[in-house]
Protein backbone atom coordinates (compact mmCIF):
# COMPACT_ATOMS: atom_id res chain seq x y z
CA UNK A 1 0.00 0.00 0.00
CA UNK A 2 1.65 3.23 -1.17
CA UNK A 3 1.14 6.68 0.86
CA UNK A 4 -0.86 8.43 -1.71
CA UNK A 5 -3.69 5.48 0.06
CA UNK A 6 -2.44 6.27 4.04
CA UNK A 7 -2.97 10.09 3.62
CA UNK A 8 -5.80 11.37 1.64
CA UNK A 9 -6.82 15.19 2.37
CA UNK A 10 -10.24 15.89 1.35
CA UNK A 11 -11.61 19.16 -0.16
CA UNK A 12 -15.00 19.49 0.69
CA UNK A 13 -17.98 21.37 -1.06
CA UNK A 14 -21.73 22.59 -1.14
CA UNK A 15 -22.78 23.04 -4.70
CA UNK A 16 -26.35 23.53 -3.46
CA UNK A 17 -26.76 20.59 -0.77
CA UNK A 18 -29.88 21.12 1.61
CA UNK A 19 -26.78 21.14 4.45
CA UNK A 20 -28.01 17.10 5.76
CA UNK A 21 -24.92 15.88 3.58
CA UNK A 22 -22.46 18.45 4.66
CA UNK A 23 -23.40 18.05 8.34
CA UNK A 24 -22.71 14.12 7.52
CA UNK A 25 -18.89 14.68 6.08
CA UNK A 26 -18.49 16.86 9.13
CA UNK A 27 -19.62 13.88 11.80
CA UNK A 28 -17.15 11.25 9.60
CA UNK A 29 -14.51 13.99 11.34
CA UNK A 30 -15.72 13.80 14.62
CA UNK A 31 -14.55 11.58 17.28
CA UNK A 32 -17.60 9.01 16.88
CA UNK A 33 -16.21 7.69 13.19
CA UNK A 34 -12.36 9.60 13.26
CA UNK A 35 -11.70 8.99 9.83
CA UNK A 36 -8.21 11.02 10.57
CA UNK A 37 -7.22 7.57 11.84
CA UNK A 38 -6.79 6.83 8.06
CA UNK A 39 -4.81 10.07 7.61
CA UNK A 40 -7.65 11.95 6.11
CA UNK A 41 -7.66 15.64 6.89
CA UNK A 42 -10.20 18.35 5.84
CA UNK A 43 -8.02 21.07 4.09
CA UNK A 44 -9.81 24.42 2.94
CA UNK A 45 -7.52 24.19 -0.11
CA UNK A 46 -7.80 22.70 -3.33
CA UNK A 47 -4.21 22.57 -3.88
CA UNK A 48 -4.01 20.31 -0.96
CA UNK A 49 -6.23 18.47 -1.95
CA UNK A 50 -6.53 14.43 -3.07
CA UNK A 51 -10.04 13.77 -3.00
CA UNK A 52 -12.71 16.09 -3.56
CA UNK A 53 -16.14 15.62 -1.86
CA UNK A 54 -19.33 17.48 -3.49
CA UNK A 55 -22.65 17.90 -1.81
CA UNK A 56 -26.13 18.69 -3.10
CA UNK A 57 -27.22 19.11 -6.62
CA UNK A 58 -25.44 21.34 -9.34
CA UNK A 59 -27.39 24.51 -10.86
CA UNK A 60 -25.67 26.67 -13.59
CA UNK A 61 -23.89 28.89 -11.48
CA UNK A 62 -22.09 26.03 -9.21
CA UNK A 63 -20.62 25.12 -12.58
CA UNK A 64 -17.61 27.33 -13.24
CA UNK A 65 -16.88 27.10 -9.30
CA UNK A 66 -16.58 23.27 -9.46
CA UNK A 67 -14.82 22.87 -12.73
CA UNK A 68 -12.11 25.95 -11.13
CA UNK A 69 -11.79 23.81 -8.20
CA UNK A 70 -11.26 20.60 -9.84
CA UNK A 71 -8.42 22.42 -12.13
CA UNK A 72 -6.83 23.69 -9.24
CA UNK A 73 -6.55 20.00 -7.54
CA UNK A 74 -3.09 18.20 -8.60
CA UNK A 75 -3.34 15.12 -9.83
CA UNK A 76 -4.12 12.35 -8.86
CA UNK A 77 -7.27 13.05 -7.62
CA UNK A 78 -10.35 11.85 -7.20
CA UNK A 79 -14.17 13.26 -7.29
CA UNK A 80 -17.08 11.74 -4.83
CA UNK A 81 -20.42 12.80 -4.91
CA UNK A 82 -21.66 12.74 -1.73
CA UNK A 83 -25.42 12.06 -1.62
CA UNK A 84 -27.91 11.34 -3.83
CA UNK A 85 -28.59 15.18 -5.00
CA UNK A 86 -25.20 15.21 -6.23
CA UNK A 87 -25.56 11.62 -7.63
CA UNK A 88 -28.36 12.62 -9.96
CA UNK A 89 -29.97 15.78 -8.46
CA UNK A 90 -32.07 13.70 -6.09
CA UNK A 91 -35.33 15.62 -5.53
CA UNK A 92 -34.31 18.74 -7.49
CA UNK A 93 -33.61 16.79 -10.51
CA UNK A 94 -36.43 18.23 -12.43
CA UNK A 95 -36.28 22.10 -11.09
CA UNK A 96 -36.28 24.31 -13.57
CA UNK A 97 -32.69 25.16 -12.67
CA UNK A 98 -31.01 22.53 -11.79
CA UNK A 99 -28.79 20.62 -14.06
CA UNK A 100 -28.93 17.43 -12.46
CA UNK A 101 -25.84 15.72 -10.45
CA UNK A 102 -21.39 16.60 -10.29
CA UNK A 103 -20.90 14.93 -13.13
CA UNK A 104 -22.39 17.75 -15.29
CA UNK A 105 -19.62 19.81 -14.64
CA UNK A 106 -16.82 17.68 -13.73
CA UNK A 107 -16.16 13.69 -14.30
CA UNK A 108 -17.24 11.88 -10.97
CA UNK A 109 -15.07 8.89 -9.53
CA UNK A 110 -17.36 7.96 -7.00
CA UNK A 111 -21.41 7.53 -6.47
CA UNK A 112 -22.35 7.56 -2.38
CA UNK A 113 -25.94 7.59 -2.54
CA UNK A 114 -28.29 8.68 0.30
CA UNK A 115 -30.10 11.44 1.74
CA UNK A 116 -28.70 12.29 4.12
CA UNK A 117 -25.54 9.91 3.46
CA UNK A 118 -24.67 7.92 6.03
CA UNK A 119 -21.31 8.50 7.58
CA UNK A 120 -20.45 4.91 7.14
CA UNK A 121 -21.46 5.24 3.26
CA UNK A 122 -19.21 7.96 2.81
CA UNK A 123 -15.77 6.21 4.55
CA UNK A 124 -16.91 2.93 2.24
CA UNK A 125 -17.11 6.11 -0.61
CA UNK A 126 -13.51 6.97 0.70
CA UNK A 127 -11.78 3.52 0.61
CA UNK A 128 -13.33 2.58 -3.17
CA UNK A 129 -12.32 6.04 -3.86
CA UNK A 130 -8.80 5.36 -2.51
CA UNK A 131 -8.11 2.52 -5.08
CA UNK A 132 -9.02 4.44 -7.91
CA UNK A 133 -6.31 7.58 -6.02
CA UNK A 134 -3.66 4.65 -6.10
CA UNK A 135 -4.48 3.62 -9.99
CA UNK A 136 -4.06 7.00 -10.78
CA UNK A 137 -0.63 7.35 -9.20
CA UNK A 138 0.40 4.41 -10.60
CA UNK A 139 -0.35 6.14 -14.48
CA UNK A 140 1.04 9.53 -13.29
CA UNK A 141 4.13 7.70 -12.29
CA UNK A 142 4.36 5.77 -14.97
CA UNK A 143 3.53 9.02 -17.47
CA UNK A 144 0.47 7.67 -19.03
CA UNK A 145 -2.29 9.66 -17.02
CA UNK A 146 -4.59 11.46 -19.51
CA UNK A 147 -5.98 14.57 -18.36
CA UNK A 148 -9.53 14.23 -17.57
CA UNK A 149 -12.40 15.46 -20.24
CA UNK A 150 -14.66 17.70 -18.71
CA UNK A 151 -18.12 16.98 -19.94
CA UNK A 152 -19.72 19.65 -22.41
CA UNK A 153 -20.64 22.83 -20.87
CA UNK A 154 -23.89 22.42 -19.75
CA UNK A 155 -27.11 24.57 -20.11
CA UNK A 156 -30.54 24.20 -18.10
CA UNK A 157 -32.62 25.18 -21.05
CA UNK A 158 -31.09 21.97 -22.80
CA UNK A 159 -32.25 19.69 -19.73
CA UNK A 160 -34.53 16.73 -20.81
CA UNK A 161 -37.81 16.62 -18.21
CA UNK A 162 -40.50 14.51 -18.50
CA UNK A 163 -39.07 13.09 -22.18
CA UNK A 164 -38.59 17.43 -23.51
CA UNK A 165 -36.45 20.05 -23.13
CA UNK A 166 -37.06 22.77 -20.44
CA UNK A 167 -36.57 25.35 -23.51
CA UNK A 168 -39.14 23.19 -25.54
CA UNK A 169 -41.96 22.65 -21.94
CA UNK A 170 -41.39 27.00 -21.36
CA UNK A 171 -42.06 27.46 -25.18
CA UNK A 172 -44.79 25.21 -25.20
CA UNK A 173 -45.94 26.82 -21.77
CA UNK A 174 -45.89 30.99 -23.15
CA UNK A 175 -47.39 29.74 -26.08
CA UNK A 176 -50.42 27.91 -24.17
CA UNK A 177 -50.96 31.08 -22.25
CA UNK A 178 -50.73 33.52 -25.18
CA UNK A 179 -53.33 31.12 -26.47
CA UNK A 180 -55.77 31.14 -23.53
CA UNK A 181 -55.63 34.78 -23.16
CA UNK A 182 -56.28 35.45 -26.90
CA UNK A 183 -59.45 33.25 -26.23
CA UNK A 184 -60.27 35.79 -23.60
CA UNK A 185 -60.54 38.54 -25.55
CA UNK A 186 -62.41 37.24 -28.16
CA UNK B 1 34.17 24.51 16.85
CA UNK B 2 36.11 22.75 14.63
CA UNK B 3 35.69 21.63 11.05
CA UNK B 4 35.21 18.84 11.81
CA UNK B 5 32.92 19.00 15.01
CA UNK B 6 30.83 21.00 12.49
CA UNK B 7 30.87 18.03 9.82
CA UNK B 8 30.31 15.82 12.45
CA UNK B 9 26.84 17.90 13.54
CA UNK B 10 25.74 18.40 10.17
CA UNK B 11 26.29 15.39 9.22
CA UNK B 12 24.01 13.94 12.02
CA UNK B 13 21.56 16.80 12.15
CA UNK B 14 20.80 16.17 8.29
CA UNK B 15 19.88 12.59 9.05
CA UNK B 16 18.48 12.63 12.52
CA UNK B 17 16.83 16.25 12.47
CA UNK B 18 13.37 15.13 10.00
CA UNK B 19 13.87 11.58 11.48
CA UNK B 20 13.11 13.03 15.16
CA UNK B 21 10.99 15.67 13.60
CA UNK B 22 9.08 13.42 11.89
CA UNK B 23 8.35 11.00 15.66
CA UNK B 24 7.92 14.51 17.74
CA UNK B 25 4.60 15.54 14.61
CA UNK B 26 3.60 11.96 14.37
CA UNK B 27 3.33 11.51 18.29
CA UNK B 28 1.94 15.58 18.87
CA UNK B 29 -1.25 13.98 15.88
CA UNK B 30 -1.55 11.30 18.33
CA UNK B 31 -1.44 12.89 21.76
CA UNK B 32 -3.99 15.70 20.51
CA UNK B 33 -6.45 13.20 19.25
CA UNK B 34 -6.43 11.58 22.36
CA UNK B 35 -6.70 14.53 23.67
CA UNK B 36 -9.98 15.45 21.54
CA UNK B 37 -11.59 12.05 22.61
CA UNK B 38 -10.07 10.10 19.25
CA UNK B 39 -7.80 7.95 18.10
CA UNK B 40 -5.66 9.52 15.68
CA UNK B 41 -3.86 8.77 13.13
CA UNK B 42 -0.78 6.26 12.83
CA UNK B 43 2.50 7.35 14.10
CA UNK B 44 4.20 7.43 10.96
CA UNK B 45 1.47 9.62 9.15
CA UNK B 46 3.47 12.89 8.63
CA UNK B 47 6.17 10.84 6.98
CA UNK B 48 3.06 9.09 5.00
CA UNK B 49 2.00 12.46 3.97
CA UNK B 50 5.10 14.11 3.00
CA UNK B 51 5.54 10.65 0.57
CA UNK B 52 2.50 11.58 -0.73
CA UNK B 53 3.10 14.60 -1.33
CA UNK B 54 6.14 13.91 -3.17
CA UNK B 55 4.48 11.76 -5.71
CA UNK B 56 2.26 14.56 -6.69
CA UNK B 57 1.88 16.08 -9.71
CA UNK B 58 4.67 18.81 -10.04
CA UNK B 59 2.75 22.63 -10.77
CA UNK B 60 3.29 25.79 -9.13
CA UNK B 61 2.09 29.45 -9.97
CA UNK B 62 5.73 30.63 -10.09
CA UNK B 63 8.41 28.06 -11.12
CA UNK B 64 11.09 30.34 -8.55
CA UNK B 65 8.94 29.61 -5.61
CA UNK B 66 10.18 25.84 -5.23
CA UNK B 67 13.91 27.24 -4.98
CA UNK B 68 13.26 29.93 -2.37
CA UNK B 69 11.48 27.13 -0.60
CA UNK B 70 14.58 24.54 -0.81
CA UNK B 71 16.92 27.53 0.19
CA UNK B 72 14.93 28.30 3.47
CA UNK B 73 15.33 24.52 4.11
CA UNK B 74 18.97 24.67 3.52
CA UNK B 75 19.13 27.66 5.75
CA UNK B 76 17.28 25.37 8.35
CA UNK B 77 19.52 22.59 7.96
CA UNK B 78 22.86 24.78 8.59
CA UNK B 79 21.56 26.61 11.62
CA UNK B 80 20.96 23.85 13.31
CA UNK B 81 24.21 22.31 12.10
CA UNK B 82 26.08 25.69 13.83
CA UNK B 83 23.95 25.39 17.03
CA UNK B 84 24.26 21.61 17.50
CA UNK B 85 28.01 21.78 16.82
CA UNK B 86 28.60 24.11 19.65
CA UNK B 87 28.69 27.13 16.97
CA UNK B 88 27.99 30.99 17.15
CA UNK B 89 24.24 31.06 18.80
CA UNK B 90 24.29 34.55 17.04
CA UNK B 91 24.58 32.65 13.50
CA UNK B 92 21.88 30.00 14.51
CA UNK B 93 19.34 33.21 15.29
CA UNK B 94 20.22 35.23 11.87
CA UNK B 95 20.15 31.70 9.64
CA UNK B 96 16.87 30.61 10.68
CA UNK B 97 15.52 34.50 10.16
CA UNK B 98 16.59 34.15 6.49
CA UNK B 99 14.83 30.67 6.52
CA UNK B 100 11.56 32.44 7.19
CA UNK B 101 12.30 35.87 4.92
CA UNK B 102 12.80 32.94 1.85
CA UNK B 103 9.57 30.98 3.17
CA UNK B 104 7.30 34.67 3.22
CA UNK B 105 9.14 35.58 -0.08
CA UNK B 106 7.90 32.03 -1.97
CA UNK B 107 4.70 32.66 -0.69
CA UNK B 108 4.64 36.16 -1.71
CA UNK B 109 5.97 35.26 -5.22
CA UNK B 110 2.79 33.90 -6.23
CA UNK B 111 0.90 36.87 -5.70
CA UNK B 112 -1.83 35.14 -4.43
CA UNK B 113 -4.27 37.12 -2.10
CA UNK B 114 -4.65 33.99 0.30
CA UNK B 115 -0.58 33.55 0.65
CA UNK B 116 -0.45 37.08 0.91
CA UNK B 117 -2.37 37.51 3.88
CA UNK B 118 -0.67 34.74 5.35
CA UNK B 119 2.82 35.58 4.10
CA UNK B 120 1.93 39.03 5.91
CA UNK B 121 0.86 37.47 9.12
CA UNK B 122 3.98 35.65 8.95
CA UNK B 123 6.19 38.79 9.09
CA UNK B 124 4.39 39.79 12.00
CA UNK B 125 5.01 36.43 13.45
CA UNK B 126 8.27 37.09 13.19
CA UNK B 127 8.56 40.88 14.84
CA UNK B 128 6.88 39.39 17.51
CA UNK B 129 9.37 36.60 18.29
CA UNK B 130 12.60 38.10 16.68
CA UNK B 131 13.85 40.49 19.43
CA UNK B 132 13.36 37.60 22.37
CA UNK B 133 15.60 35.16 19.89
CA UNK B 134 18.24 37.74 19.46
CA UNK B 135 17.70 39.06 22.98
CA UNK B 136 18.21 35.04 24.37
CA UNK B 137 21.66 35.42 22.43
CA UNK B 138 22.82 38.32 23.82
CA UNK B 139 21.97 37.57 27.79
CA UNK B 140 23.43 33.86 26.70
CA UNK B 141 26.61 35.63 26.51
CA UNK B 142 26.13 37.86 29.49
CA UNK B 143 25.64 34.55 31.60
CA UNK B 144 28.72 32.39 30.17
CA UNK B 145 30.94 35.15 28.40
CA UNK B 146 30.80 33.24 24.97
CA UNK B 147 28.40 33.13 22.06
CA UNK B 148 29.20 29.49 21.43
CA UNK B 149 26.97 27.00 22.76
CA UNK B 150 29.57 24.96 23.55
CA UNK B 151 30.12 27.16 26.26
CA UNK B 152 27.24 26.18 28.44
CA UNK B 153 29.86 22.66 28.62
CA UNK B 154 32.18 24.88 30.80
CA UNK B 155 29.54 26.10 33.20
CA UNK B 156 28.90 24.78 37.00
CA UNK B 157 25.28 25.38 36.88
CA UNK B 158 22.48 24.91 34.13
CA UNK B 159 21.45 28.01 32.12
CA UNK B 160 18.18 28.23 33.72
CA UNK B 161 19.80 28.36 37.31
CA UNK B 162 21.16 31.83 35.42
CA UNK B 163 18.08 32.66 33.24
CA UNK B 164 15.10 31.78 34.47
CA UNK B 165 13.16 34.04 33.10
CA UNK B 166 14.44 34.64 29.40
CA UNK B 167 13.72 30.48 29.72
CA UNK B 168 10.07 31.88 30.63
CA UNK B 169 9.94 34.29 27.69
CA UNK B 170 11.35 31.11 25.20
CA UNK B 171 8.32 29.14 25.86
CA UNK B 172 6.19 31.92 25.51
CA UNK B 173 7.52 32.80 21.95
CA UNK B 174 8.11 29.28 21.64
CA UNK B 175 4.48 29.12 20.74
CA UNK B 176 4.60 30.97 18.35
CA UNK B 177 7.83 29.27 16.29
CA UNK B 178 6.30 25.93 16.71
CA UNK B 179 3.10 26.91 14.97
CA UNK B 180 0.78 26.08 17.78
CA UNK B 181 -2.75 27.52 18.84
CA UNK B 182 -3.44 30.34 19.86
CA UNK B 183 -0.12 31.65 17.64
CA UNK B 184 -0.56 30.05 14.34
CA UNK B 185 -1.77 32.96 12.55
CA UNK B 186 0.06 32.33 9.23
CA UNK B 187 -0.48 28.63 9.06
CA UNK B 188 -1.69 26.15 11.21
CA UNK B 189 -1.52 21.91 11.12
CA UNK B 190 -4.97 22.17 12.14
CA UNK B 191 -7.85 21.59 9.22
CA UNK B 192 -9.38 24.98 8.73
CA UNK B 193 -8.80 28.52 9.57
CA UNK B 194 -9.88 31.46 8.31
CA UNK B 195 -7.43 31.76 5.20
CA UNK B 196 -7.49 28.36 3.85
CA UNK B 197 -4.06 27.74 4.64
CA UNK B 198 -2.82 30.67 5.19
CA UNK B 199 0.72 31.06 3.79
CA UNK B 200 1.49 27.91 1.96
CA UNK B 201 -1.93 28.22 0.06
CA UNK B 202 -0.18 28.37 -3.16
CA UNK B 203 2.64 25.71 -1.96
CA UNK B 204 1.21 22.31 -2.80
CA UNK B 205 2.64 18.85 -3.96
CA UNK B 206 6.72 18.80 -3.53
CA UNK B 207 6.89 22.10 -2.62
CA UNK B 208 4.55 21.61 0.45
CA UNK B 209 6.51 18.56 1.30
CA UNK B 210 9.52 20.56 1.54
CA UNK B 211 7.83 22.94 3.86
CA UNK B 212 6.77 19.77 6.10
CA UNK B 213 10.41 18.79 6.17
CA UNK B 214 11.33 22.08 6.99
CA UNK B 215 9.09 22.41 10.00
CA UNK B 216 10.53 19.20 10.96
CA UNK B 217 14.06 20.07 11.49
CA UNK B 218 12.91 23.58 12.71
CA UNK B 219 10.70 21.94 15.73
CA UNK B 220 14.09 20.10 16.87
CA UNK B 221 16.16 22.95 16.81
CA UNK B 222 14.02 25.04 18.58
CA UNK B 223 13.65 21.84 21.34
CA UNK B 224 17.59 22.96 20.82
CA UNK B 225 16.56 26.02 22.30
CA UNK B 226 15.02 24.93 25.36
CA UNK B 227 17.82 21.74 26.19
CA UNK B 228 20.64 24.12 25.94
CA UNK B 229 19.18 25.45 29.33
CA UNK B 230 19.15 22.21 31.08
CA UNK B 231 22.89 21.41 29.82
CA UNK B 232 25.85 22.09 32.22
CA UNK B 233 29.10 20.75 33.20
CA UNK B 234 28.77 16.48 33.60
CA UNK B 235 27.48 15.10 30.10
CA UNK B 236 24.56 13.23 31.81
CA UNK B 237 22.83 16.51 31.85
CA UNK B 238 22.18 16.29 28.32
CA UNK B 239 19.75 13.45 29.06
CA UNK B 240 17.92 15.79 30.94
CA UNK B 241 17.71 18.40 28.33
CA UNK B 242 15.58 15.66 25.93
CA UNK B 243 13.87 15.06 28.83
CA UNK B 244 12.60 18.87 29.34
CA UNK B 245 12.68 18.85 25.36
CA UNK B 246 10.28 15.98 25.34
CA UNK B 247 8.23 17.69 28.19
CA UNK B 248 8.28 21.28 26.65
CA UNK B 249 6.64 20.19 23.61
CA UNK B 250 3.77 18.09 25.70
CA UNK B 251 3.12 21.20 27.32
CA UNK B 252 2.71 23.07 23.49
CA UNK B 253 0.52 20.11 22.48
CA UNK B 254 -1.78 21.04 25.54
CA UNK B 255 -1.71 24.55 24.94
CA UNK B 256 -2.15 23.79 21.57
CA UNK B 257 -5.34 22.15 22.31
CA UNK B 258 -6.58 24.30 24.82
CA UNK B 259 -6.69 27.55 23.35
CA UNK B 260 -8.25 29.15 20.34
CA UNK B 261 -5.95 31.33 17.75
CA UNK B 262 -5.96 34.99 18.73
CA UNK B 263 -5.34 38.71 17.01
CA UNK B 264 -1.99 39.48 15.62
CA UNK B 265 -2.54 42.73 17.78
CA UNK B 266 -2.50 40.27 20.37
CA UNK B 267 0.20 38.30 19.65
CA UNK B 268 2.23 40.99 19.03
CA UNK B 269 1.35 43.48 22.12
CA UNK B 270 2.17 40.52 24.91
CA UNK B 271 5.01 38.65 23.33
CA UNK B 272 6.65 42.50 23.16
CA UNK B 273 5.56 42.90 26.75
CA UNK B 274 6.66 39.44 28.29
CA UNK B 275 10.57 40.20 26.47
CA UNK B 276 10.58 43.13 27.68
CA UNK B 277 9.66 41.97 31.29
CA UNK B 278 11.32 39.01 31.22
CA UNK B 279 14.70 40.93 29.65
CA UNK B 280 14.73 43.27 32.01
CA UNK B 281 14.33 41.08 35.33
CA UNK B 282 16.58 38.80 34.03
CA UNK B 283 19.22 41.38 33.41
CA UNK B 284 18.45 42.79 37.49
CA UNK B 285 18.56 39.13 38.56
CA UNK B 286 21.71 38.05 36.94
CA UNK B 287 23.57 41.18 38.25
CA UNK B 288 21.88 40.90 41.89
CA UNK B 289 22.48 37.28 42.31
CA UNK B 290 25.46 36.46 40.60
CA UNK B 291 27.47 40.34 39.87
CA UNK B 292 27.72 39.12 36.18
CA UNK B 293 29.73 42.19 34.54
CA UNK B 294 29.50 43.10 30.83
Amino acid sequence: MSASVKSPWVLHYDASSCNGCDIEVLAALTPLYDVERFGIINTGNPKHADLFLITGSVNERQVPIIRQLYEQMLEPKVVIACGICACTGGVFKECYNTLGGVDVAIPVDVYAPGCAVRPETLIDAVVEGLGILEEKRLLLAAKSLKPAELPARPSAADKLVQGETVAAAWQKAIANALQTAGQEEQ
Amino acid sequence: MTLLSFGVALLAFVVLGPVLGCFLTGADRIITARMQGRVGPPFLQPYYDVQKLLAKERRSLNSFQGYYLILALVMTVLSGAFFFAGGNILLVVFLISLSSLLFVIAAYSTRSPYAEIGAGREIIQVLAYEPMIILLGVFFYLATGSFDTSAVATLGLPLVALLPLIFVGLLFILTIKLRKSPFDLSFSHHAHQELVKGITTEMSGHNLAVVEITHWYESVLFLGYVGLFFVWAPPLTLVLAVVVGLAVYFLEIVIDNSFARVKWQYMLSWSWIVTLVCCALSMVLLFALYGFVV
